[in-house]
């Protein structure tokens, strides 16, 4: 095993040192410089979407209105959305492929390598789009992140066509990047790397990819129309010429809700490689997890009217697609209790990576059954669009999604940069976000149980002392994000060099094979994998 | 995997893919501009995003031109020539999802919104309240609002061009068995006739799209029917151009020698793209016109 790994290193040192200056950037084609692109891009569009949930709070913190215009409110909760969806946690995931994946199965680099760097720099121009339209006249968009026409079409401001053209953009690159890891993965593991031996952050983002492929250009397809239901004198969402409003809900969430796996399961993935290394066991039911995750993506399909339940839809339908969305309660179940028997008996210690994945486990878990109960329907008529919604999906993306991205974070630092994170200035980020997240978002339970309504700017004098509560939890956890940021910083200028494998339980390519930190090309002649 | 590894090309930096960036991002902001400027007099968005198609063209040449002749010296391997097959089929796959929303809008429209206002389900009220002299029939002729309109039968010039179009498939096989015996003179024949039959295609369906808007009342704004049926043809239209250009380009790189019977994958490319075209048109054709 040594010995190949170091005539890696003495074949890359010299022969393909990185260039310099801000042109490695802009011209690169190597899948670490385009992963960490991804990565700093989407900490940057994290603080301006956390700044956004900033001004939500802070308005919210007392009953009336009290800093922005109901409008203006309004764009926030859109813009954070959008933001959080398509410009944090998305291109996170990507970048984590780009940077993982390749180390993973032995490939020398991503498939596509041009069209790699593609995919990242059109993110930017359609962030800078999006972000822009928020200045100009009559607002940016105000629609929730849904887009719910009539709003994103009758009453919407002009500027959403920017924002469908933005939309057009973020979808080409998802696409992009999808086709790049799904054919990277098919075409070129290592001699020896089959498909069942595969690493599960790989087998995840397999799943995931093929999930973006089959639904960004259905998200394509609906923003097409709102353009010309807005624009053009189409009526694909007016009943007076024939259309339906719901059949926006319809085309949107058969995207949508694909997407909000698209979400979650490359977190799966880290999850079961961060669980196992700090059990120091082998993942429990490895195959188990495969199919479990191919039955979820599948399932996907199959549920997104229960975003729906209210429109008043034949009952058949509304039972159809209730039995459907608990089915998927079985695999994800299957996976908690994996990642649980995994550290039954193991030798846990509890380094950051380790804290921020059990955390996920136990908070994604709260998120799931909160999912549950919305997914009965009588129930959801409730429930629906109250607090309780989204206090449900920000368990399962914030203290699940960009849990997992931290934990990936931590974990994986010391091979991307060959130094240790500062564990301490690490675990006080961990428990300040931990503590901080569950006051922000626990109440919010109590709120929509109680009737509060999302996206409004103003609420009933019952709900004062718990949004206060709520604010305060929400200001804290965006201010301990600014710990993650020194944390980073603080490794990659000035951390201990470690060495190759840091984390004693860790398995994999990576960890085996590579030096400690991961050369600029790693893998020019693919490893033998036994 | 079994088969042995060759080495894998990994291209040095490049400059195109930024440049298309920005091709992109002048295309996205120029279109978004325009699209708010109908009906005003100033029209710069459509300036913006002129200049981004012209971006993106110039992008088009400088990294085709770089891949060919990275493909003409021989750097590429069979693993990379797999990665463009599964790229390419990915891509189509997106393009097929892209057609299923429209479809699905219009399979929608048809079984359950028209029928909806019409009163079906648990809508008799409604219907009884809202718009009690509405019809639910497709193709839905006369909206809820009043619009009235002609439906597009498919004998005719649908028919013709639907022939035209599978027979543009047939012919494009031949020319694609030319390629794999290297036996160029019918290749270059059969693709010649592929792009002739692409062309008429195109005229015929300005005809079509002429004859529905002056003497049918037939238009994007003419309710559900006129929407979808502008919507799916027209971006199959678009598709159609797209694949004349890209079969052009092939046709010009084959009379300039490239390519061979082993190493062809841009050829197969451009074919499987006019496969794919051809079916959705075939699937048009019955959703859309006949039934």
């Amino acid at each position: 095993m040594s010995s190949i790994s170091d005539v890696q290193i003495d074949h890359d040192d010299h022969h393909h040192a990185p260039p310099k200056g801000l042109m490695r950037w802009v011209l690169t084609t190597n899948h670490k410089d385009i992963g960490s692109m991804y990565l700093w891009f989407s900490f940057a569009m994290f603080l301006t979407g956390g700044a956004m949930a900033m001004v939500i709070r802070a308005e919210l913190f007392q009953p009336g209105l009290q800093f922005v215009e109901p409008n203006f409110f309004n764009q926030m909760t859109t813009v954070h959305g959008l933001i959080m969806v398509f410009g944090a946690v998305m291109p996170a995931f990507t970048g984590l492929a780009n940077w993982l994946i390749p180390m993973m199965i032995g490939a020398p680099d991503m498939a596509l390598p041009r069209m790699n760097n593609w995919s990242f720099w059109i993110l930017p121009f359609a962030f800078a789009i999006l972000l822009a339209s928020l200045f100009m006249e009559g607002g940016g968009p105000n629609f929730g992140w849904t887009f719910y026409a009539p709003l994103s079409t009758t009453y919407a401001p002009d500027s959403v066509a920017l924002f469908v053209f933005s939309v057009h953009i973020m979808g080409i690159s998802s696409i992009m990047g999808a086709i790049n890891v799904i054919v990277t993965i098919m075409n070129m593991r290592a001699p020896g790397m089959t498909y069942m031996k595969l690493p599960l952050f790989v087998w995840t983002w397999l799943i995931t990819a093929f999930l973006l492929i089959a639904v960004m250009p259905v998200l394509a397809g609906v923003v097409t129309m709102v353009l010309t239901d807005k624009f053009f004198g189409t009526s694909f969402f007016d009943a007076a010429g024939g259309g339906d409003p719901v059949l926006f809900q319809h085309i949107f969430w058969f995207f949508g809700h694909p997407e909000v796996y698209i979400m979650i399961l490359p977190s799966f993935g880290i999850i079961s490689a961060i669980v196992p290394a700090f059990s120091r066991k082998k993942l429990f039911g490895y195959a188990s997890m495969v199919y479990a995750t191919a039955s979820i993506a599948g399932l996907s399909f199959i549920v997104w009217a229960h975003h729906m339940f209210t429109t008043g839809m034949p009952v058949q339908a509304e039972l159809f697609f209730m039995y459907c969305t608990m089915l998927i309660s079985v695999p994800t179940g299957v996976k908690v209790f994996n990642w649980v028997a995994t550290m039954w008996r193991g030798a846990i210690s509890f380094e950051t990576p380790m804290l921020f994945a059990l955390a996920f486990i136990v908070l994604f878990t709260i998120g799931g059954f909160s999912g549950l109960m919305l997914a009965i329907t009588p129930v959801d008529f409730q429930y629906h669009d109250t607090y309780f919604v989204v206090a449900h999906f920000h368990y399962v993306l914030v203290s699940g999604a960009i849990f997992s991205i931290m934990a990936a974070c931590y974990f994986w630092l010391p091979k991307w940069t060959g130094k240790m994170y500062d564990e301490g200035l690490a675990k006080l980020h961990f428990w300040c976000s931990l503590i901080s997240v569950n006051v922000l978002f626990f109440p919010m339970h109590f709120l929509g149980l109680g009737g509060m309504p999302r996206r409004i700017p103003d609420y009933a004098l019952q709900f004062a002392d718990v949004n206060a509560i709520v604010s305060l939890g929400g200001f804290a956890f965006g201010l301990s994000q600014l710990i993650f940021l020194a944390v980073v910083i603080k490794c990659i200028r000035g951390g201990e060099p470690t060495t190759a494998k840091p984390w004693e339980g860790a398995e994999g390519l990576e960890w085996d094979l590579l030096p400690a930190k991961a050369p600029y090309h790693s893998f020019s002649t693919p490893p033998e994998v036994k | 995997m079994s088969q042995a590894h060759d080495n894998y090309y990994v291209p040095a930096q490049s400059i195109w893919p930024i440049v298309g960036a920005v091709g992109l991002f002048l295309i996205a902001s120029g279109a978004g501009f325009t699209v708010q400027q109908l009906d005003s007099e100033q029209g710069w968005g459509v300036w913006v995003l002129s200049l981004g198609v012209v971006v993106i063209i110039a992008m088009l040449f400088g990294w085709f031109g770089n891949v060919i002749q990275e493909s003409m010296s021989g750097l590429y391997s069979e693993q990379m020539d797999r990665s463009f097959r599964q790229g390419m089929s990915w891509f189509i796959f997106s393009e097929v999802m892209f057609f299923a929303a429209f479809f699905g809008a219009l399979f929608y429209a048809r079984m359950i919104a028209v029928p909806w206002l019409g009163g079906a389900s648990n809508n008799a009220m409604t219907a009884e309240v809202l718009w009690p002299e509405f019809e639910a029939i497709w193709p839905l002729i006369k909206t809820p609002d009043g619009t009235t309109t002609q439906a597009m039968g498919w004998m005719g010039l649908p028919l013709i061009n639907t022939l035209i179009l599978v027979t543009s498939s047939i012919t494009l096989h031949f020319a694609h068995v030319g390629m794999e015996k290297d036996q160029r003179k019918p290749l270059k024949l059969w693709l010649f006739i592929t792009l002739v039959l692409g062309f008429a295609f195109l005229v015929l369906q300005v005809e079509e799209y002429i004859h529905a808007y002056q003497e049918m009342g037939l238009t994007l704004d003419s309710g559900i029917y006129g929407n979808t049926f502008f919507l799916l043809t027209g971006f199959h239209g678009m598709h159609v151009t797209l694949g004349v250009i890209i079969l052009t380009v092939m046709f010009l790189r084959i009379l300039k020698g490239h390519f061979t019977g082993k190493q062809h994958f841009g050829f197969m490319a451009a074919s499987w793209y006019w496969h794919f075209v051809d079916v959705v048109w075939l699937l048009l054709f019955v959703f859309v016109y006949i039934l």
